[in-house]
C-alpha cells in the first residue's frame, strides 16, 4: 500500500503535463484526489484491522537509495540551474554543501541496517491530513484557478505545472511522513523545498522571484542542518534512524534537526519566507503554506521531543517558539491585508506548537498535536475563503470585507467558522492553549508562560477585530456577484463541516487519536486530559452553540421596531450617509483598528529577528562547546 | 454537590441584586465625594423598570440576541465559578462572553459603537494577559486550578501573591468600567464616545446589557474573594469585607482620575502585569 500513496500522486503529477484540456484535467483532478482519499482509507483500515502496531518496513532498499541519491543530484543541478538564470549565490553554496555532505556520508559511513519506513498513529493522522485536506484543496484550486486567470490577465497561464506541482507535493509529504530513515526524510524534505520554491515564483513577477528565493535559501539552511545531523549520526554513533536519534539523544544532531524544523515552519529567525510566500497563488497558501508542508517542520519537532525534555536543545526550541508565538501575533495586528494576516497568525501558531514541543512532556506533546490538528484544519479552510473572496471582490483587504454576511454570506459564513474555530472557546485551539499553559507552568519556565499569556491577548484583538469586520451589518454600495465555484464550495464546506464535527466530537478525537500518539511517544498509558475537563469542555460547547440558536428564537418573538443609527450629525436616512457639518451629504466610512504605529513590521520585524538569531547562535554555541545543562 | 447546587442557585438569584445594589452605593459615594446628594441605592433598579419598560426600538435584528447571549454566557461563567470549576475555564468563557458584546457592538456600522467595540477590544488585550497569570498564580500556589480546592487552602493565597492581587486591582478597574480606564464605555453620558459600546442599545437590550455587567461584577469581585479565603469560617467574612473595600477604593479611583489615553492604558496594565505579575510569577516558581 505504502507505494502507492507516494506513486499515485506522483504518476498524476506526470500526467498534467501531457493533459492540455482544461476540462479534462479538471475531471482528472477530481478523480485523482478521490483516489489519493480511497487509498489512504484503505490504507488505514487495513493498518487498524492489522491490531493497529507500528510497522516497520523496507530494511533492504539498495536501489531505491540509489535513486534517492540520484534525485538528490537532480534537485541540486535544478536549484543550480535556477539560481545561476536569476543570479543569485547563497542557494547554490547551500545546496552544494548538504548534498555532497548527505552523500558522501551515504558512500563513506559505516550504518547498521535498519527499516526505512515506520507507520504508527502519528504517520495515520499526518496521512489523513495530507490525504483529505490536500486533497480537497486540490479539488478547490480547479475552480480557483479558473477565476484566478481570469482575474490576473498578466499572469501567464501555467496551470498544468501549476497541478504537476500540487500533486507531487502531496507524493513528497506522503513520503515524508512515512519515512523513518534519516536520508530518506531528507529527499522528502527537500522536494517539500524546491516544490515550495517554484509554486511561490507561479506568476514570474519580480516580487514572487524575490520572494521565492527568499524561501528558497532559508529552507536550504534548514536542509543543511538536516544534513550535518545525518552526517553526525552516520559518523558518530553508526546509525541514520530517526528513533535511534531519540533514544541516543545526542544534542549536536538534535539540535540540527530542531533547526531543520523550525526554518520549515517558518520560526523566527526564518518567518520572513513564508510572508514572502503569500504572492504565491491562494491554494499553494492554503495546501503548503499553513496545512501541511510547514507543518512537516513540527512533525518532525513531536518525533523528536521526547528526547528534548529539560535539556539544553528543548529550552532553546521552546523559547524560539514562545517569542515566535507573541511576536507574530503582534505583528499580526497591524496588517490589513487577510493573507498577510492568514500568514502571521501560521507562524503565531506554529510558534505554540513549537513551543509545546521543545518542552517535551506528554502534556505539551499533546496539546502540540492538537493543536495541528486544528490548526490545520480551520487554516486551510481560511486561506480557501480568502481566495474565494478576493476572485469574487476583487480584493483580499480585510477593510473591504466590511459587511460581507450581507453581500456574500456563504463565505462569510465559512470564514466566520474558520476564525472562530481559531480562538474561541469552545474549539480545539483553546483546549490546547488550556493544557500548554498548565505544561509550561509545571515545566517551571517563567518566560513561556508570559508569552502564551500576552500571545493569546495580542491573537485575541486580531481575530476579533476580523470577525467584528465580517458581520458588520452594512447596506452594500454595489451589490458583487458571488463567482465562487461549485469544487470550491464543496472543499470549503467539507472543512466547515470537519471543523465543527472536530469540535463536537472533541473527546472522542482525544481518546482515539491523539492519546495513541502520545502513548507511543512517551510509552505509557497515563490520560492527559481528565474527565472533569471534559464535563467543562461540553458545558461550552452547549453554551457556544445552543444559547445562541436560543436566543435567536427568543429574540424572534419580540417585535422590534427598526430605527437608523445615531450619527452625531443628520442620518440621511439608509446608515449609509450623514450631513455634515457643511449641510452636504457625507459618505460614512468605518476602519478598523491597526495599531500600525505600534505594532507594525517596520518596528518589530528586525529587533524580533536579531533577539531569534542571537538565541539560535547563542544555543548552537553552547551546544557544540558542549555546555550541560 | 448540593452544596455547589446551593452556591450556584445562589449567585444565579443574588448576583443581580448585589450587583445592582453595589452599583447604587457606588453612586451615593461618588455624589457624596462631589458634595451632591446622589440618587436613592435602588434607583439602578428603578432605572432597569424604566428600560424594561419601553418601547422596543433597535437598529438591527440580531443585537438583542447577542446580547442575550452575552448575558447567558457570562452567567454560565459565573456560575461555575460558584459551582467550583477550573478557574482557567471560567476566564476563558468570560473572554467569550465579551466576544459576544464586541460582536453585539459592532453588529451594525455606527461609527460610535464601532469605536467603542474597538476599544473594548484593545481593553481585553490590556487586561487578558493578568487574568491569565492570576489563574497561573493560583495553581501555583495552590497545585490547582479548581476553584473547589483553591477556597480549601489552610492559608489564604493572597500571602503568596500579592503582586497579582495589586496587578489584578489595577485591572479590574477596565472590568468595572471605572475611569481612568473606561475607553470603551463609561457610566458618564457627554463624553467623546457618545456612549461607546452602548450607544446603539436602548430599553430591553440595554437592560440585558446592564444586568450582565452587574453579574460579571459578582465574579469579578468573587475572583478577589479567592486571594482572601482559606479553609477557617471567619476568613470568608474576613473576604467579603475586603472585598468591599476594594469596591469602595476602585470608586475613590474612578472619582479622582481622569480618563487615559489608549496608549497609556494598553502599556500601563502590560508593564503593571510584567513587573507585579510576572515577578510573582517567577518568585513563585521559585520557590514552590
Amino acid at each position: 500500500m505504502i507505494p502507492l500513496l507516494i506513486a499515485i500522486p506522483a504518476v498524476l503529477a506526470v500526467l498534467f503535463q501531457f493533459v492540455r484540456n482544461e476540462k479534462a484535467r479538471g475531471y482528472i483532478v477530481y478523480a485523482g484526489s478521490g483516489i489519493i482519499m480511497l487509498t489512504t482509507v484503505i490504507f488505514i483500515v487495513r493498518w487498524v484491522t492489522g491490531g493497529a502496531q507500528t510497522w516497520m518496513l523496507y530494511p533492504e532498499t539498495e536501489l531505491i537509495d540509489h535513486l534517492m541519491t540520484a534525485g538528490d543530484i537532480f534537485l541540486m543541478c535544478l536549484i543550480i540551474y535556477l539560481s545561476v538564470k536569476h543570479e543569485k549565490v547563497i542557494p547554490i553554496i547551500l545546496s552544494v554543501l548538504q548534498t555532497a555532505l548527505v552523500i558522501y556520508t551515504e558512500f563513506t559511513a559505516d550504518v547498521a541496517e535498519g527499516p526505512h519506513m515506520m507507520v504508527d498513529w502519528l504517520t495515520i493522522l499526518m496521512c489523513v491530513i495530507i490525504a483529505f485536506i490536500g486533497g480537497f484543496i486540490c479539488i478547490y484550486t480547479v475552480g480557483y484557478m479558473k477565476g484566478y486567470h481570469h482575474h490576473h490577465k498578466e499572469v501567464e497561464d501555467r496551470q498544468p505545472f501549476f497541478f504537476s506541482m500540487l500533486f507531487l507535493f502531496l507524493a513528497a509529504m506522503f513520503g515524508l511522513v512515512l519515512s523513518q530513515n534519516l536520508v530518506w526524510i531528507y529527499f522528502f524534505w527537500e522536494i517539500t523545498s524546491v516544490i515550495s520554491f517554484l509554486m511561490i515564483g507561479y506568476t514570474k513577477s519580480d516580487e514572487a522571484v524575490n520572494n521565492s528565493f527568499c524561501a528558497l535559501w532559508m529552507n536550504l539552511l534548514g536542509g543543511l542542518g538536516f544534513a550535518v545531523a545525518i552526517a553526525l549520526m552516520a559518523q558518530l554513533h553508526g546509525t541514520l534512524q530517526l528513533l535511534e536519534v531519540v533514544n541516543i539523544g545526542a544534542l549536536l544532531p538534535l539540535m540540527c534537526l530542531s533547526l531543520a524544523g523550525m526554518t520549515k515552519s517558518a520560526q523566527l529567525p526564518f518567518s520572513t519566507w513564508l510572508l514572502g510566500a503569500m504572492v504565491a497563488p491562494t491554494p499553494s497558501s492554503a495546501l503548503l503554506h499553513s496545512a501541511t508542508m510547514v507543518k512537516a517542520g513540527v512533525y518532525l519537532l513531536i518525533r523528536i521531543s521526547p528526547a528534548l525534555e529539560g535539556n539544553l536543545v528543548g529550552i532553546i526550541v521552546s523559547s524560539i517558539g514562545g517569542f515566535t508565538f507573541i511576536m507574530a501575533s503582534m505583528m499580526a495586528i497591524a496588517q490589513n491585508d487577510a493573507k498577510k494576516v492568514l500568514a502571521f497568525s501560521t507562524i503565531s501558531n506554529l510558534g505554540l506548537i513549537v513551543a509545546c514541543s521543545g518542552i517535551g512532556v506528554e502534556e505539551t506533546v499533546w496539546a502540540a498535536v492538537f493543536l495541528m490538528v486544528f490548526h490545520a484544519v480551520s487554516k486551510s479552510m481560511l486561506f480557501q475563503s480568502v481566495g474565494a473572496t478576493e476572485n469574487t471582490l476583487g480584493s483580499r483587504d480585510i477593510e473591504d470585507m466590511h459587511g460581507l454576511i450581507i453581500r456574500v454570506p456563504k463565505l462569510a459564513y465559512i470564514m466566520g467558522i474558520g476564525i472562530a474555530g481559531m480562538y474561541l472557546a469552545p474549539f480545539g485551539m483553546l483546549i490546547s492553549k488550556w493544557l500548554a499553559l498548565k505544561a509550561f507552568v509545571d515545566s517551571g519556565n517563567v518566560i513561556l508562560v508570559l508569552c502564551i499569556a500576552y500571545g493569546s491577548a495580542t491573537t485575541m484583538f486580531y481575530w476579533t477585530k476580523w470577525l467584528a469586520k465580517l458581520l458588520c451589518y452594512h447596506i452594500p454600495r454595489d451589490t458583487v456577484k458571488d463567482v465562487t465555484r461549485k469544487d470550491e464550495y464543496i472543499s470549503m464546506s467539507f472543512h466547515a463541516i470537519v471543523m465543527l464535527l472536530l469540535c463536537l466530537f472533541l473527546p472522542v478525537v482525544a481518546i482515539t487519536v491523539v492519546n495513541p500518539i502520545v502513548r507511543e511517544l512517551f510509552g505509557n498509558t497515563h490520560d492527559v486530559l481528565s474527565m472533569s475537563v471534559l464535563t467543562t469542555m461540553a458545558i461550552m460547547l452547549v453554551s457556544i452553540f445552543i444559547v445562541p440558536v436560543v436566543m435567536f428564537f427568543i429574540s424572534r418573538r419580540s417585535h422590534q421596531e427598526l430605527v437608523p443609527i445615531y450619527m452625531n450629525g443628520v442620518n440621511e436616512g439608509d446608515n449609509r450617509f450623514f450631513t455634515n457639518s457643511f449641510g452636504g451629504k457625507d459618505h460614512l466610512y468605518l476602519s478598523n483598528w491597526y495599531l500600525r504605529f505600534e505594532f507594525g513590521r517596520r518596528h518589530l520585524r528586525i529587533p524580533s529577528i536579531i533577539v531569534a538569531t542571537a538565541v539560535l547562535v547563542v544555543g548552537f554555541c553552547l551546544v557544540i562547546g558542549g555546555v550541560s545543562w | 454537590m448540593v452544596m455547589k447546587a446551593i452556591y450556584v442557585i445562589l449567585f444565579l438569584i443574588f448576583a443581580p441584586f448585589i450587583g445592582g445594589l453595589l452599583d447604587g452605593i457606588d453612586r451615593i459615594i461618588s455624589a457624596r465625594m462631589q458634595r451632591r446628594k446622589g440618587p436613592s441605592i435602588f434607583q439602578p433598579f428603578y432605572d432597569l423598570g424604566k428600560l424594561f419598560s419601553k418601547e422596543m426600538i433597535a437598529v438591527n435584528n440580531v443585537q438583542l440576541l447577542l446580547n442575550l447571549s452575552y448575558l447567558v454566557i457570562l452567567v454560565i461563567a459565573g456560575a461555575m465559578l460558584f459551582a467550583g470549576a477550573d478557574l482557567l475555564m471560567v476566564l476563558f468563557i468570560l473572554s467569550t462572553a465579551d466576544m459576544f458584546l464586541i460582536m453585539a457592538a459592532s453588529s451594525d456600522s455606527s461609527p460610535y459603537a464601532n469605536m467603542g467595540a474597538s476599544r473594548e477590544m484593545m481593553q481585553m488585550m490590556a487586561y487578558e494577559p493578568l487574568t491569565l497569570l492570576v489563574a497561573v498564580g493560583f495553581y501555583l500556589t495552590t497545585g490547582s486550578f479548581h476553584v473547589g480546592t483553591i477556597i480549601q487552602q489552610p492559608v489564604s493565597a493572597v500571602l503568596w501573591m500579592p503582586g497579582l492581587l495589586v496587578g489584578f486591582m489595577f485591572t479590574a478597574a477596565i472590568k468595572f468600567r471605572k475611569s481612568p480606564f473606561d475607553l470603551s464605555t463609561s457610566h458618564h453620558a457627554h463624553q467623546e464616545m457618545v456612549k461607546g459600546i452602548t450607544t446603539e442599545m436602548s430599553g430591553t437590550t440595554l437592560a440585558i446589557m446592564n444586568i450582565a455587567e452587574y453579574y460579571e461584577m459578582v465574579v469579578i469581585l468573587g475572583i478577589f474573594f479567592l486571594f482572601f479565603v482559606n479553609s477557617t469560617w471567619w476568613s470568608w467574612i474576613v473576604a467579603l469585607a475586603i472585598c468591599f473595600v476594594l469596591f469602595l477604593m476602585e470608586t475613590l479611583w474612578d472619582n479622582i482620575s481622569a480618563r487615559l489615553k489608549w496608549k497609556t492604558v494598553l502599556y500601563g496594565c502590560w508593564v503593571v502585569t510584567l513587573v507585579a505579575g510576572g515577578v510573582n510569577i517567577l518568585i513563585l516558581m521559585l520557590d514552590k
